[in-house]
């Protein structure tokens, strides 16, 4: 792979290695200057692997990396002064302020002592902080914590920046300020790389995006054309008192044009390329005494390209969403 | 510039979070002052003998006062991860660790004018070489501080640091010479003072203070600079291999 400064991040290859587990198998791809690329996958995928690698908090076993041009493989340091990390911990200073703790982490980019104060009360101002800027940051509550967090890996202004998880375990409405600011940053041009495990978020938020599943990027496009294969399809789904066995079997038979999925047991999920007619489908259930309770339209969204794509139920990622407790939906 | 923005930053953050707690700040004064008492008291000497005493509590303060609070900071930074924040600005590692440990370094030095402080209202210490005197005080701070650095970035616990702390620093103690001149020790453990780096400030401090060295300075100083060089490489190769895995 041979350097190309019009490009803000290239990787090729990137392999990782956990004694027998390989968190990170042999990954490529490329991000634009000033593009948002997603990086999507469940828990355990190897998404903060992967960033701990670019940002050079950890090693890589194979594989190329170039940041801005700059071959990060043997010195990740070389282009430390083009990134940002925003990491998926909030891991700044218990013991210093609010406004102390972005004072330090200016300085550690070699910002002057005036500059850094200015920057540090305009991100307090910007994250809604400025209350609480001579509290101590052991104090804070957690979404005030991820929101400081966030502020410390921009006050040097990168023009690349790295965001693991940034919208994880927080309150919906510092979750919704947290992507005003990535949206308002991604439009000032700043690259950004984020990953997360909330489909939403990527879908609203990135122009590109990349499923990593076990390690491998089991896809890569522009969010547009990923989601080209859903686009026009009709989605009702039924919730039943019980949809029992061979039901699919039966209904696919009865009815021809549409597609059949019993997700759970209390739910049938039809889809089709034209609208779907609930009234015979209703009927049909109720000869079989399967009451329906209610029967409502889905729109097919990225959640349902990633479903099919990767294979993992959307289930898993809603239960890991409610896990984390965050407001990323919202 | 840039650089030494980071530098004096990690320094001064360092002191004003961890080195000037009042409760450190109470045992940087305590702890030399509690030692010379004892030793004191023990040797059964009049006032005007206490500089025999006084190269041990002087190391021994720099001892405690560097490794005890370097190991404890470095091992919690590093496992409440705020010390990736550091890994990830753009400075080297070998600055980064200089300046993490400088006040480590200052806090052990201020240490060491307790007790001589204390000597200098009790006796007359006229007679003291401070050429050698002042840059061995330097050295023996920079050599515990870079030891409590090599033992903090061995240990992933705070726990596993203080034992591993402990481990090194109660058998010097015995074995560099604070307060038992290391001729006088058994032949079969003899051979652990001279890989200890302590004993090495100490036997100038010794000569210095009291004209009692068991080798040349120039030695002294040769060997205790290749502890804090050896040490300190030591150190920055186990960051590089543990805590950027």
């Amino acid at each position: 792979m041979k350097s190309d400064s019009t490009l803000a991040l290239q990787v090729s290859n990137l392999t990782k290695r956990f004694d027998e587990v390989i968190a990170v198998d042999d990954i490529s791809f490329q991000v634009n200057k000033g593009e948002l690329f997603g990086f999507l996958g469940p828990n355990g995928a190897g998404k903060t692997t992967t960033i701990n690698m670019l940002t050079g908090l950890a090693r890589l076993d194979a594989g190329k990396i170039y940041i801005g041009g700059i071959d990060c493989t043997r010195n990740p340091k070389a282009a430390q002064h083009l990134t940002g990390v925003v990491p998926d911990e909030s891991n700044l200073y218990p013991e210093l302020s609010g406004f102390d703790n972005l004072c330090f982490c200016a300085a550690l980019y070699g910002i002057n002592k005036i500059e850094r104060q200015t920057r540090a009360r305009e991100l307090l101002e910007t994250f809604s902080l400025t209350e609480a800027a001579d509290r101590k940051f052991a104090g804070y509550s957690k979404g005030m914590k991820r929101k400081l967090t966030f502020a410390a890996g921009i006050i040097h202004q990168p023009p690349i920046l790295f965001l693991d998880e940034p919208t994880t375990g927080i309150d919906v409405a510092s979750a919704r300020q947290v992507r005003q600011i990535i949206a308002s940053l991604h439009r000032k041009g700043t690259t950004i790389f984020l990953t997360t495990h909330y489909i939403e978020e990527a879908e609203r938020l990135c122009e590109r995006i990349a499923f990593i599943v076990n390690g491998k990027i089991v896809q890569i496009d522009r969010t547009s054309d990923l989601l080209q294969p859903v686009k026009g399809k009709h989605v009702i789904i039924l919730s039943v008192s019980n949809s029992g066995d061979g039901l699919t079997i039966e209904m696919a038979s009865a009815f021809p044009q549409y597609q059949f999925q019993i997700p759970t047991p209390d739910q049938i999920r039809i889809e089709s390329t034209e609208p779907v007619n609930v009234g015979p489908l209703v009927r049909f259930l109720e000869e079989r005494n399967i009451q329906v309770t209610e029967a409502r339209r889905h729109v097919p969204s990225l959640e349902d390209v990633f479903v099919q794509v990767t294979g993992i139920e959307a289930g898993l990622m809603h239960r890991e969403k409610e896990k984390a407790g965050g407001g990323g939906n919202q | 510039m840039k650089s030494w923005i980071a530098f004096s930053s990690i320094f001064v953050k360092d002191m004003r979070a961890y080195y000037l707690k009042p409760p450190n700040i109470s045992w940087g004064i305590i702890f030399p002052l509690a030692w010379t008492g004892m030793f004191f008291i023990r040797s059964g000497l009049g006032v005007e003998n206490v500089l025999q005493l006084l190269p041990g509590v002087v190391t021994i303060s720099i001892l405690f006062g560097t490794t005890s609070l370097l190991s404890v900071t470095l091992t919690f930074e590093r496992r409440n991860r705020s010390f990736d924040r550091l890994l990830l600005a753009p400075i080297s590692l070998e600055l980064l660790m200089l300046a993490k440990t400088s006040g480590a370094i200052l806090f052990g030095i201020v240490n060491a004018l307790v007790p001589i402080v204390i000597a200098a209202f009790l006796t007359d210490m006229s007679g003291i070489a401070w050429s050698l005197v002042v840059p061995a005080i330097i050295l023996i701070g920079i050599v515990s501080t870079f030891l409590g650095l090599f033992i903090s970035v061995s240990a992933s616990e705070v726990f596993e640091a203080q034992t591993f702390s402990n481990f090194f620093r109660f058998p010097m103690m015995f074995l560099c010479g604070l307060f038992f001149p290391i001729l006088s020790l058994p032949m079969f453990i003899r051979w652990l003072s001279f890989i200890l780096p302590v004993t090495y400030g100490v036997d100038i401090l010794h000569g210095a203070i009291n004209g009692e060295h068991i080798m040349s300075f120039t030695l002294d100083f040769i060997i205790i600079g290749a502890f804090c060089v050896v040490l300190f490489l030591l150190s920055l190769r186990n960051v590089k291999r543990k805590w950027i895995a």
